[in-house]
């Protein structure tokens, strides 16, 4: 639909976690635009807020019994309530179960298309959304490394043991180690906890001396302290010990994990070969920090950036433009840094999108703003500083473990790739085996491929970002009638 | 309490929960072979991303399972390799 004087602007925003919904409820508010927010969740929320979605039964999954497991839900409800006051008055719209596969640009605007998986299986359709601009807000997915047995049921993300509590209210076993590095373990160890799993360990692999280097940001962000005390009383409280400088170097099992092995890490970020300990376990979670979900940016041509740790992330102006006119993004997508930041970038991006290519707003809401993503980007640069994938991760693989879990390519073949064919960078791993080709287009294996291969961090470009079923493509698609 | 059948076994869910939630607070853990080693999976990223959890359900194969809401009395079957081998 073209813009017209009788027609208000429509923004799309991709994403309803703590950026998009924030962006929204500003636009809402400084604006005359007609806001549709598209999610591939059952709500809104994204991973940070995730809820479960709603129910009419009574012994249904509860989201009040779930509240212990957030930070600043406040936050959230209060975000929500914007939406919702939008959408009953007819300015905003909410699409849930939609997951957008691309965007194309259009004459003067773009138009993303989706694929409505609300029906349920086999019931998919397409849907296309036209818009004159568009927010990424798509967040970021935790980063995995490979390890033996890390493809044996029952180990997961840390990630995925909190959406699992979160969504579902379901602990994934009654004996869990949770390993990796960063303080979002913390949260899921003391979220497994509290609903009566025993947590055998938090294994974080760097040491807390490393914030002794930051003084200067964990100073400025004292609410930041005051959220890991309240995990870190939450975890003694369970007797859950977190054990600094180790590493789950191994999960056991022949079906199903049973245990794992843990060993210390030295200084220099290597795994030690003495000392190892093995814990019966039925359940693990590993996560190293997230990776942002850069498939529309990297489609659309927006111009990347490397963050602190050196990993892509979009560029982005001093309005939460990025480089393609007409396009903003915010949140996780521009740089890990939590929900605060992004939702502190979300409202700046209203801003950014009401005053079009100009820019302007209330100066004073608008600097605000910009001192809390200043304070909180430090914060977390200075996270990825302390919390790095330690250096000798590698060192636990073996030649037989699987690197590529879609295509079963094993650690010694893309280690040969590398030593005896030349290989260089995760492009040219592929190439040669297919590592990274499968289903999940190298979402999981691919950070761990880019490092063995000493490549740069080159974000990968994936045209359709998610599954579409040809047959669902063969139909004409539903245009979106708001 | 509804329930939905696992390779004709039933598994009790709360309404809200997905497919993936539902076998593992059941005690499933993998309900998938991969294609090449025929080694089980099941849930690992829990958030969509990652398409290890891949389950047949009604019929439909390569369904998220860690996506997908589970419906009372669908039937859910274990994914073989592709999902698409002759019965």
């Amino acid at each position: 639909m073209p813009p017209s004087e009788l027609a208000p602007e429509r923004v799309i925003i991709v994403g309803a976690g703590p950026a998009g919904l924030a962006c929204a409820a500003t636009l809402l508010e400084v604006s005359e635009m007609h806001v549709i927010l598209v999610d591939a969740g059952a709500g809104p929320g994204g991973q940070y807020w995730r809820q479960p979605p709603p129910t009419d039964d009574p012994q249904g999954v509860d989201p009040e019994a779930l509240r212990g497991l957030h930070h600043d839900l406040g936050t959230f409800e209060s975000l929500r309530a914007r939406l919702d006051e939008g959408r009953a008055a007819g300015r905003a719209t909410l699409l849930t179960e939609h997951h957008v596969w691309t965007v194309v640009p259009t004459a003067g605007g773009y138009v993303v298309h989706a694929v409505d998986r609300g029906a349920g299986p086999g019931r998919e359709r397409t849907v296309e959304i036209g818009a004159d601009r568009l927010v990424i807000a798509t967040g970021a997915h935790d980063r995995a490394l490979p390890f033996p047995g890390w493809d044996l049921p029952g180990v997961m993300t840390a990630g995925g043991l909190q959406a699992l509590l979160k969504a579902g209210d379901v602990a994934a076993g009654r004996r869990v180690a949770v390993g990796g590095t960063g303080p979002f373990l913390l949260p899921v160890a003391a979220g497994l906890a509290a609903r009566g799993a025993s947590v055998v360990g938090v294994f974080e692999a760097n040491s807390p001396v490393r914030w002794l280097r930051e003084l200067g940001p964990v100073a400025a962000n004292r609410g930041k302290l005051a959220e890991g005390a309240g995990y870190a009383a939450t975890l003694v409280r369970h007797r859950v010990p977190v054990h600094v400088r180790t590493m789950i170097v191994e999960a056991h099992g022949v079906d199903r994990v049973e245990a794992v092995t843990v060993a210390r890490v030295d200084g220099a970020g290597r795994p030690q070969r003495h000392g190892l300990r093995r814990l019966e376990v039925d359940a693990v979670g590993v996560g190293w920090g997230f990776s942002p979900q850069l498939d529309l940016p990297v489609t659309l041509g927006c111009a990347l950036a490397p963050d602190t740790s050196g990993t892509a992330v979009v560029q982005v102006d001093d309005w939460q433009r990025t480089s393609r006119p007409g396009v903003s993004a915010a949140g996780e997508a521009c740089g890990v840094g939590g929900a605060a930041l992004a939702v502190a970038e979300g409202h700046l991006s209203a801003y950014g999108v009401v005053a079009g290519d100009a820019g302007s707003g209330p100066p004073a809401e608008v600097a605000g703003l910009r001192a809390v993503i200043a304070r909180l980007r430090r914060f977390a640069s200075a996270m990825q500083r302390a919390h790095p994938v330690p250096a000798g991760w590698a060192e636990t693989l073996r030649p037989s473990t699987v690197v590529c879990r879609c295509e079963e390519v094993s650690a010694g073949v893309v280690q040969r790739a590398i030593s005896e064919r030349g290989a260089t960078g995760a492009r040219q791993v592929k190439q040669l085996t297919r590592a990274g080709m499968g289903w999940c287009q190298g979402r999981v294996c691919g950070y761990a491929v880019e490092l063995l291969a000493g490549g740069g961090g080159a974000a990968t470009e994936r045209l359709v970002s998610t599954p579409v079923p040809l047959g669902v493509l063969a139909h004409p698609p539903s245009k979106s009638a708001m | 309490m509804p329930s939905f059948a696992f390779d004709g076994s039933p598994v009790p869910f709360r309404d809200g929960q997905t497919v993936g939630a539902a076998l593992v607070a059941h005690g499933t853990v993998s309900w998938r072979t991969t294609r090449l080693e025929g080694r089980p999976r099941g849930l690992f990223c829990g958030i969509g991303i990652c398409f290890d959890c891949l389950v047949t359900v009604d019929g439909v194969p390569n369904q998220r399972a860690c996506l997908v809401r589970a419906r009372d009395s669908s039937a859910v079957t274990t994914q073989e390799g592709t999902g698409y081998a002759a019965e």
